[in-house]
């Protein structure tokens, strides 16, 4: 087994220097993940604006403990998500999950999820999968939260 | 008596294996399960190739012999551990059933105020510590939920030793139960059940031994350890998966009320109300895992000729040399006992700046199988201060090349992740 076809140097650019890290007030809604298996966890923060198309994330703060994969998904995440419509984040979620369940078979788009191609070959290895998807879970829930308040009663 | 270890090797067929197209495996895992020698496998094969069919109510010669070879397996067992007879061993599917068997019937008593001794309510204090596994825990937590009983619990001290200094206030005339592991499954420490016992019994409380990670690795008598109730699982000990048992005594196993209700646990059934079995099979409803019964008793049969003391002390050599080996590397920190006394053959450490899945995948890269994560032990691991820890386990088949090869995977986990500065 080659190690460098799980652990991409910009995985590991990611992991040593993350992007967006460290918890951000205000925020609109905070959630907490754990990865039951080893007990990493996410505290993430989202804050989303108003704008003609609907919200958008206006920051996305995080306080990652976990393995080099975790922690790099949750910068790939914020560097992808932040300045973006609300709604365009849900579609990356999305395609980003279909990458972690294609079993080393998905052929990711860069164009469209930029440094989480990297992730690409995460999808090959089961135990690992959810690391990558720790912190996509937690902006899902926190964003979906965040929208929800912001509902008109 | 030593171990030859090169002819051990050659009884585990799946340690010829390799992988990652082409690295021999290195197989340091079997504290989450053992692999299976060539005995057991084809005590498997032969008991389904030749005798299977279900015990105790076919009436055809087959039956016959597979409700021999089952009870047969049970009174084997018994021997293995020291019971006073086959009666007092009840087959499980595993050691996590069998701590939930005492733990429902338990209930079961206390919810029919039936049976005093193991009736519980508000004023009732179950004992449990902190290094133990979730299937030592989680059992107990729903029992006192269900009973208004309150679980109380020993500490660990910070070099993973059982914390006894509080144990007057915790074993009290309140204690119903105290419940704790032979060896903990992530420090490698082996409790002092025998005072554990003396205290409990002075208080007119039963003791429960989580023995999974004590009856592969060495000599366990039920007698010698004063326990009430010892649990056991198969496949950790060489053994088929769907298999394990729970000892006790038999006063005991005849007073406590039935767990799983079914076929072959009763005595006599009306529409209105029951009678049961005597045990142990009174605790045995349904078709049990037969095949795997016998392969079980075949493993034990294997350990037992292989002998329980040299294989002990085969593991007492592996952790030594495991302990000195990871003690030299910067960075890392075991946790448990640093001494190899009163210790098994496992080993959990975290590596600064390097994440235990990362280690551990660094280490199977390498052909090193081992585990990474909390070990069903989340509440040990948060005493001792860590959110993870790697674990290497060692068993007879291990080699001490093997241990240098798992402390040359590490330093090369810091290598590639460039933690420390390397």
């Amino acid at each position: 087994m080659r190690l460098e076809s799980l652990y991409q140097e910009i995985i590991l650019d990611h992991y040593r220097r993350p992007h967006h890290a460290g918890l951000r007030e205000p925020f609109d809604a905070e959630v907490r993940h754990v990865n039951p298996v080893c007990g990493d966890e996410v505290t993430l923060r989202v804050t989303l604006k108003d704008s003609d198309g609907g919200p958008v994330v206006a920051d996305v703060s995080y306080d990652a403990l976990g393995c080099s994969i975790s922690q790099a998904s949750a910068s790939v995440l914020s560097d992808l998500v932040i300045g973006r419509p609300a709604s365009e984040g849900m579609k990356l979620n999305d395609e980003f999950l279909a990458l972690m369940q294609s079993q080393g078979e998905g052929a990711p788009d860069e164009d469209v999820l930029g440094d989480a191609v990297a992730f690409a070959g995460v999808s090959k290895y089961p135990a690992r999968i959810k690391c990558a998807l720790l912190a996509w879970m937690a902006w899902k829930d926190a964003t979906a939260q965040a929208m929800g308040e912001r509902e008109p009663a | 008596m030593t171990l030859d270890i090169v002819r051990i090797r050659k009884d585990f067929p799946i340690l010829e294996r390799q992988v990652h197209d082409g690295t021999p495996l290195i197989y340091l895992d079997s504290a989450n399960t053992s692999q299976k020698p060539r005995q057991v496998l084809d005590a498997l094969a032969d008991f389904y190739e030749r005798h299977n069919a279900n015990i105790h109510r076919a009436t055809h010669q087959l039956g016959e012999e597979a409700t021999q070879a089952y009870e047969g397996a049970r009174a084997r067992l018994a021997a293995f551990i020291g019971a006073a007879g086959p009666a007092e061993v009840v087959f499980t599917k595993n050691i996590s059933e069998a701590i939930n068997l005492v733990a429902y019937a338990m209930g079961n008593a206390s919810a029919t105020g039936q049976s005093g001794r193991f009736a519980l309510g508000p004023g009732d204090e179950i004992v449990i510590s902190e290094m133990e596994h979730h299937s030592n825990i989680v059992p107990w937590q729903l029992l006192c939920q269900r009973t208004g009983a309150t679980l109380r619990w020993f500490g660990v001290t910070a070099d993973g030793r059982l914390d006894t200094s509080g144990i007057d206030g915790l074993i009290t005339e309140r204690t119903k139960l105290v419940a704790v592991a032979h060896q903990s499954n992530v420090l490698g420490t082996i409790n002092p059940v025998r005072a554990l016992a003396d205290r409990a019994h002075a208080a007119g409380a039963l003791l429960l031994v989580d023995a999974a990670q004590s009856v592969p690795h060495m000599p366990v008598d039920v007698a010698a350890l004063g326990a009430d109730f010892l649990g056991f699982t198969g496949h950790k000990m060489c053994g088929p998966t769907g298999i394990g048992v729970l000892w006790g005594r038999r006063e005991l196993l005849e007073e406590m009320p039935p767990f799983l209700g079914g076929g072959e646990m009763i005595e006599d059934v009306r529409m209105e109300r029951s009678t049961f079995a005597p045990p142990p099979h009174k605790f045995e409803a349904g078709t049990m895992p037969i095949a795997q019964a016998v392969g079980l008793a075949a493993a034990a049969d294997y350990l037992g000729e292989t002998g329980r003391d040299a294989i002990a002390e085969h593991e007492h050599g592996l952790i030594a040399h495991a302990l000195e080996a990871l003690a030299g590397i910067d960075g890392l920190r075991i946790l448990g006992p640093a001494e190899p006394v009163d210790r098994g053959a496992a080993i959990s450490f975290t590596v600064d700046e390097v994440h235990p899945h990362d280690v551990s995948q660094v280490l199977d890269s390498r052909g090193v199988a081992v585990r990474a994560g909390h070990h069903c032990a989340w509440p040990l691991h948060r005493a001792m201060g860590v959110q993870a820890s790697t674990r290497a386990s060692f068993y007879l088949y291990n080699t001490h090349e093997e241990v240098d090869a798992l402390a040359a995977g590490i330093v090369e986990a810091q290598r590639f992740f460039g933690a420390g500065g390397r």
